[in-house]
């Protein structure tokens, strides 16, 4: 982590979850917004104190599962939504919002002349300009926005790189254009386009797209006594700076009834999907792409439909995890915990799915509790997957289990294997020219997260030294 | 010159709140501290309880100075002024 905004998030995650245990928090929640922003407070982080209690205590909904955009009366009060939130037995199919107040609604100028413009002699800028947008004025360059087509050529050409590209975080992160400005300036979320990835929530610096959680159905079954499975998805090696064996313990601390590797999942998903690469070779397919990651799925269902046919139709690791578990104990609640944003939107496609919990989800649940890993000893895992398995979390991992599987070992047809890691404006454009045989390979591995599922939008430690950590358990269980 | 001891809190608490990012401060040490700290993990040093969580992560200096809401510029600035 490694700004305020995720900070703040975590913050207050923790005290909603400790209030909501500890049976204070409908006493309590409406005073968190004033409690973190006081008068006497020096620096606020918005125009003031005052703006940003207001922006607090929508982001303090969202935490309860309630719609920013669903508000109707101003007033009421956020211990009447966590009443909401208790009675609730259906989730939103809506996941992600835009806070409008919180949104500051970007400048829409792509390309800037800062005052490091010295109007100098030669004007390379005022050349190069395709459309003879730039003149210069007294002693500075400036651009004509009603001429400037965004191509970006004056800030290559200008010596003292005095023309900037001052982008729009969010709609630059959003790999499909579902964010765009609507009216008023402000961003807005198109829910045809969107595809739940969850990058435009990590791209706002003002946290002004907001999440809506789960966390506060998942304490109350865990309150009830239910029995309730933690299914954690292969990421979870990496995040904390702990052994499986102590996440395990936590987790039983916590109040779920086990702990189940979605990695065991992810040995049949590799089973299965061996298969299918198979049948669908020998059919005549050109190509078979993989359907773990949610967000990619998604992406072609809502942008690339004539890739769909090439999408295997083998089920997620969470899919089968969830159904494993659902055969042994049907009464159970299950909550997969994992980086993912879009799992939220898988999971309301599968009923085996219950709920789904945020990586960052998960740390706020163990501060708030104090449960410090590193001093528990640690449960003896029943069965430890398969290291391929559990490297599904790393972009290529999926592609490395399929060709260690028995079945592909035996035979003598390779897949020629190609990556798309992490899905952005760019690689987009490459999915329909995979559609349309244009690119080589007939097995292609998609993550919509650059690094894998390790690199998810709700992760806790930085993709790099997750990957690492993922990739050092891999080799320890091969 | 007895090394600058540097501890660094890897409880879960300060885990979550950023010591996740404080991991690699060593890669950004200046060159001339480089030699003159030596930095640990803590586990948990009991700073987070009661409810000034809010504070983590933590770090520890010498067993003395303890920086809160700790980063990797805030810790270099701590270790700067000990050495001069």
């Amino acid at each position: 982590m490694n700004n305020n905004a995720e900070r703040f998030r975590r913050e207050l995650l923790i005290r909603v979850i400790r209030g909501y245990l500890d049976g204070t928090l409908r006493k309590d929640i409406d005073r968190i917004p004033i409690e973190l922003r006081p008068k006497t407070m020096e620096a606020a982080s918005r125009c003031c104190v005052y703006k940003d209690r207001a922006v607090t205590k929508y982001r303090l909904m969202a935490m309860l599962g309630c719609g920013v955009e669903e508000e109707v009366d101003e007033a009421k009060s956020l211990a009447e939504y966590l009443d909401d939130a208790e009675k609730r037995t259906e989730l939103s199919p809506n996941i992600l919002s835009v806070l409008d107040i919180a949104c500051q609604a970007c400048v829409e100028s792509q390309y800037i002349v800062t005052n490091a413009c010295r109007g100098c002699f030669a004007r390379p800028c005022t050349f190069t300009c395709p459309r003879g947008a730039i003149t210069v004025v007294g002693r500075q360059a400036k651009i004509d926005k009603s001429k400037c087509i965004d191509c970006g050529k004056c800030t290559k050409v200008c010596p003292y790189s005095a023309i900037i590209r001052v982008p729009i975080p969010c709609e630059e992160s959003c790999p499909v254009g579902a964010i765009k400005k609507d009216e008023t300036g402000k961003e807005k979320i198109d829910f045809e386009k969107c595809i739940s990835c969850g990058k435009c929530l990590k791209a706002c610096p003002f946290s002004a797209v907001l999440e809506r959680s789960q966390i506060i159905d998942i304490l109350k079954a865990l309150k009830s006594g239910k029995e309730v499975v933690a299914m954690v998805a292969p990421s979870i090696i990496g995040q904390f700076p702990n052994r499986l064996e102590q996440i395990a313990e936590a987790l039983s601390l916590v109040g779920f009834s086990e702990m189940e590797e979605v990695a065991f999942g992810a040995e049949k998903t590799t089973r299965n999907e061996t298969a299918e690469f198979f049948e669908k070779m020998a059919a005549g397919d050109p190509l078979m792409t993989t359907s773990c990651c949610p967000a990619y799925v998604e992406a072609v269902k809502r942008h690339v439909p004539q890739l769909l046919k090439y999408v295997s139709h083998t089920k997620s690791p969470m899919g089968y995890s969830a159904e494993m578990v659902k055969k042994r104990s049907p009464e159970a609640v299950t909550v997969f915990i994992g980086p993912c944003v879009a799992k939220r939107k898988e999971a309301q496609s599968d009923a085996n799915t219950d709920y789904v919990m945020t990586y960052e989800e998960l740390g706020a649940l163990f501060a708030a509790l104090e449960i410090n890993l590193s001093e528990l000893h640690g449960i003896t895992l029943l069965r430890e997957a398969d290291g391929y398995a559990r490297g599904f979390a790393t972009s290529c991992g999926v592609t490395s289990a399929i060709l260690q599987d028995k079945a592909m070992a035996d035979s003598t047809e390779k897949p020629n294997a190609k990556f798309i890691n992490g899905l952005d404006k760019k690689s987009m454009k490459l999915l329909p020219l995979y559609a349309n045989g244009k690119l080589p390979g007939n097995f292609l591995e998609v993550m919509a997260c650059e690094g894998g599922c390790v690199g998810g939008p709700c992760s806790l430690r930085d993709v790099n030294l997750a990957a690492l950590a993922v990739k050092k358990q891999v080799e320890e269980t091969k | 010159m007895e090394k600058i001891k540097v501890e660094i809190c890897v409880g879960t608490t300060c885990f979550v709140l950023g010591a996740s990012a404080l991991q690699d401060i060593e890669m950004f040490l200046p060159e001339e501290l480089k030699d003159k700290v030596e930095i640990t993990g803590a586990n948990c040093l009991g700073l987070c309880k009661n409810s000034h969580f809010g504070d983590a992560p933590f770090v520890r200096i010498n067993e003395s100075i303890i920086v809160s809401q700790a980063t990797i510029d805030s810790v270099i600035n701590e270790i700067k002024k000990l050495v001069k």
